[in-house]
């Protein structure tokens, strides 16, 4: 692709490497962990790493490494839904706003600066106290949130390309604004969407994880990098070793979506 | 000659394996202004920059350029910094992109100073100020202050005038300082840059691809021609004899022949009529509780285009030309005033009835870049009218009309599988004809379509555009600023001044006397090779 011919083929491989690593161990995660990741042993309680236990055993005496991939089945999964959840919201609504514009479009603007001046881990809350915490609820709020990033990203855009005269030909054609939004609009944002998504993939990575770090993702006791990092907390002078796998696993999935993102967006001139 | 000032010896640039420029030698005396002409791509920006060595990073440089009997192509960067700005004063064609938009035009012009001389900041003001006064920015109270964007695009360019021209450099290079110009604005900037160079006694290189902008003021023009020299000759020689066959051919697209003899219309009720058009805008309210009046950018224009003739609608930007075509294409509704279409109400028809009268009329737009999905192939591109019907041809009968548009404007078939970016401007501006063609259309309107292709592809373009018209019996309404190229083409014209028609007439008879006064200020303002 072009994004190797500039020379950021490399952090981009990376980038795509990573991430298709921890799809494929998600994946791996719903049909088969070395251990079950909930099975508690006590017995076997902060276990160095070992040919057995590859990343140890926590305080509970549970596999690590089962957990980890157990966690990255959550936490891929709800920040992928959440960043699908804002963009199939977001980007009809950024369609239209830039199609209408007048009363439309400042109905749909507002309502997003009213969303995006909420704290997705206050809207979070809301969420949670109203529906009950689970991984479910996290890809609501998490997904609202994305909203309006999307909407706007959209409407920057496609304002833009509403100027261009290759829409005034299309309306001479005899063609709706709609329409016009799906033939030539939104093919022509397509990377700018699929950078904004990897972003907001990343961001959900982490929304994810400091949402069940305060206990409001997925509940005990399945799995999730947030909570293990919690719980790690109080352990870090016994066996620091347990913040050191679930923190890693979100920087280095953060990192590869961030490289990946860069890549796209570089080999095509964003 | 008196002594000189540039010397360009067996100039060659190549990028990667490409010759770009081969073999030019030019010289340009104190006090000399030589015009450098040629069709786009000719290399003559390539020289421009190849002088001030501003060449892309992977060209190679050969030969030699001096300045004041100094080598600048073995100059190291650093001096060459103090050369470009100080010595060599640079004037680009797009005024908005060559002033940073954050900066006030006082400092703009100031940094120049200060970069390339030892001046104070109150001393680069100083002179500053005056170089604005000299190229008319003056009186308005805080003229030195005022954004680029506050500014019109005449203005705008007499900023980079004066930041060209304020060190008083020995050599200007104008590079197409008047193509983004209105005919007025063109007439004066260049008028201005004259007189500067030759007040100070600076030689002056003016780029373009027009040869009546050139024939005005320089003093020599070299013509080029992929990358090479064909010929130099003084100026006043243009006219007055047999030259190189490719100098002959631009000063014949430059004269612009009437195309096709002017016919009359038949007496039949018009193809497109408009009636009163009345088109405002709102303007930003100032107040909070009163609503300001809004800006009327067509007032009561009256327009009517017959079967088969091509009428012509001209005016400066900012005249309502672009505001009453898109109420004539029924884009915007009008506050007053009715559009017909083959006898039918266009401007109130909806759904059905608009979709169907949209049919008969399309239209070709300026911008061969920007009128195209990028990422639509060429044969979709062309077959978007289709739209228009409620059930389409089906896919091979639409191959064979989109084929067949193709071929009409002077492509060929297999074209349909390629993307716009692999065309010319001028080959994408056949595609956008084809595009308007295929339906078979009673109008055509065009919207500034020849305004942004040079002189040879444009002179191709109209001739292809009258043997449509006089073919297919198509109605045109062409609108332009340019009155050549109206003149060239149209049977009729209108003139249209701040939102007015002013003057109306068959074209030959307004041309060779005009009745308003503004119709003889454009006529006037048109630079013409005599």
């Amino acid at each position: 692709m072009s994004g190797k011919a500039r020379g950021g083929g490399a952090a981009f491989a990376a980038g795509a490497t990573i991430t298709l690593a921890y799809l494929v161990i998600a994946l791996i995660a719903c049909v088969w962990t070395p251990h079950d990741p909930t099975a508690i042993s006590i017995a076997d309680k902060l276990q160095a790493p070992s040919v057995h236990h590859w990343f140890g055993t926590d305080q509970l005496g549970r596999d690590v490494l089962s957990m980890i991939m157990a966690g990255a089945r959550n936490t891929v999964g709800v920040a992928l839904l959440s960043t699908l959840i804002g963009a199939a919201v977001g980007i009809p609504l950024g369609l239209i706003a830039a199609a209408e514009r007048g009363v439309v479009e400042e109905l749909i603007m507002r309502a997003n600066d009213l969303t995006f001046a909420f704290p997705a881990l206050l809207l979070a809350i809301l969420i949670t106290a109203a529906l009950g915490p689970g991984a479910v609820n996290a890809v609501i709020a998490i997904g609202v949130f994305n909203i309006p990033v999307f909407a706007r990203v959209v409407r920057g855009g496609a304002r833009n390309l509403w100027t261009r005269d290759y829409t005034l030909a299309a309306r001479v054609a005899g063609k709706g604004s709609a329409r016009i939004s799906l033939e030539h609009i939104l093919p022509n944002l397509a990377t700018l969407l699929v950078v904004q998504g990897t972003i907001q993939f990343s961001l959900g990575v982490i929304a994810e994880a400091g949402l069940s770090y305060v206990g409001l993702g997925a509940q005990p006791p399945s799995p999730s990098w947030g909570r293990m990092l919690n719980e790690a907390q109080s352990l870090t002078a016994l066996d620091p070793a347990l913040a050191l796998f679930p923190g890693g696993a979100v920087v280095l999935l953060v990192l590869g979506l961030n490289l990946l993102g860069d890549g796209l967006g570089r080999g095509r001139g964003l | 000659m008196s002594e000189v000032l540039l010397d360009i010896q067996k100039l060659g640039v190549s990028i990667s394996a490409a010759r770009v420029l081969e073999n030019v030698s030019l010289q340009v005396a104190r006090g000399e202004i030589l015009g450098l002409v040629g069709a786009s791509g000719s290399g003559k920006s390539m020289t421009a920059l190849a002088i001030m060595r501003l060449l892309p990073l992977a060209a190679r440089l050969t030969g030699s350029v001096y300045l004041e009997g100094g080598l600048l192509s073995a100059m190291s960067d650093a001096q060459l910094r103090a050369v470009r700005g100080g010595r060599i004063g640079i004037i680009f064609q797009e005024p908005m992109t060559a002033l940073n938009p954050l900066i006030c035009i006082g400092d703009q012009v100031a940094e120049t100073v200060r970069l390339h001389s030892a001046a104070g900041a109150a001393e680069a003001r100083a002179l500053a100020r005056e170089a604005l006064e000299r190229v008319g920015l003056h009186g308005v109270d805080g003229a030195l202050h005022r954004l680029p964007y506050e500014l019109s695009g005449g203005q705008r360019q007499r900023v980079a005038i004066a930041m060209a021209l304020v060190l008083s450099p020995p050599l200007v290079i104008a590079d197409e300082p008047t193509t983004a110009l209105d005919v007025g604005t063109q007439a004066d900037v260049l008028r201005l840059l004259e007189e500067l160079v030759r007040t100070r006694g600076s030689g002056m290189i003016l780029v373009s691809h027009d040869l009546a902008v050139v024939s005005q003021v320089t003093d020599r023009i070299a013509v080029m021609r992929h990358g090479e020299i064909v010929e130099q000759l003084p100026t006043a020689e243009l006219l007055t004899r047999e030259h190189h066959p490719y100098t002959q051919a631009l000063l014949a697209a430059a004269r612009l022949e009437p195309k096709r003899a002017p016919r009359r219309p038949d007496g039949a009720a018009p193809v497109l009529e408009a009636r009163d058009i009345v088109r405002e805008y709102p303007r930003r309210r100032r107040s909070f509780v009163r609503r300001a009046a809004p800006r009327r950018a067509v007032d009561g224009v009256s327009v009517e285009v017959h079967a088969g003739e091509t009428v012509g609608l001209v005016g400066e930007s900012g005249s309502g030309k672009s505001s009453l075509l898109r109420a004539l294409l029924a884009l915007e509704r009008p506050q007053a005033g009715e559009v017909r279409l083959l006898g039918e109400d266009f401007g109130a028809a909806r759904g059905v009835a608009l979709r169907r009268l949209r049919r008969s009329i399309q239209v070709v737009l300026q911008d061969p870049v920007g009128s195209f999905d990028p990422r639509w192939r060429v044969e979709r591109l062309v077959a978007e009218p289709y739209y228009a019907f409620d059930e389409p041809p089906d896919a091979a009968v639409l191959k064979a009309n989109v084929a067949a548009a193709l071929l009409e404007v002077g492509l060929c078939a297999a074209d349909g599988a390629r993307y716009p970016h692999e065309f010319s401007g001028g080959e994408r501006q056949r595609i956008a004809i084809a595009r308007a063609l295929i339906l078979r259309p009673a109008v055509i309107a065009f919207d500034e379509a020849v305004s942004a292709l040079d002189v040879l592809v444009r002179a191709q373009i109209l001739t292809l555009l009258a043997e449509l018209a006089d073919r297919l019996q198509l109605a045109y309404l062409f609108v332009s600023h340019d009155l050549h190229v109206v003149r060239a083409i149209a049977d009729r014209v209108y003139v249209m001044q701040q939102g007015r028609i002013v003057e109306q007439g068959p074209t030959e008879s307004v041309f060779r006397s005009p009745q308003h006064a503004y119709t003889r200020a454009l006529l006037a303002a048109t630079p013409q090779l005599a």
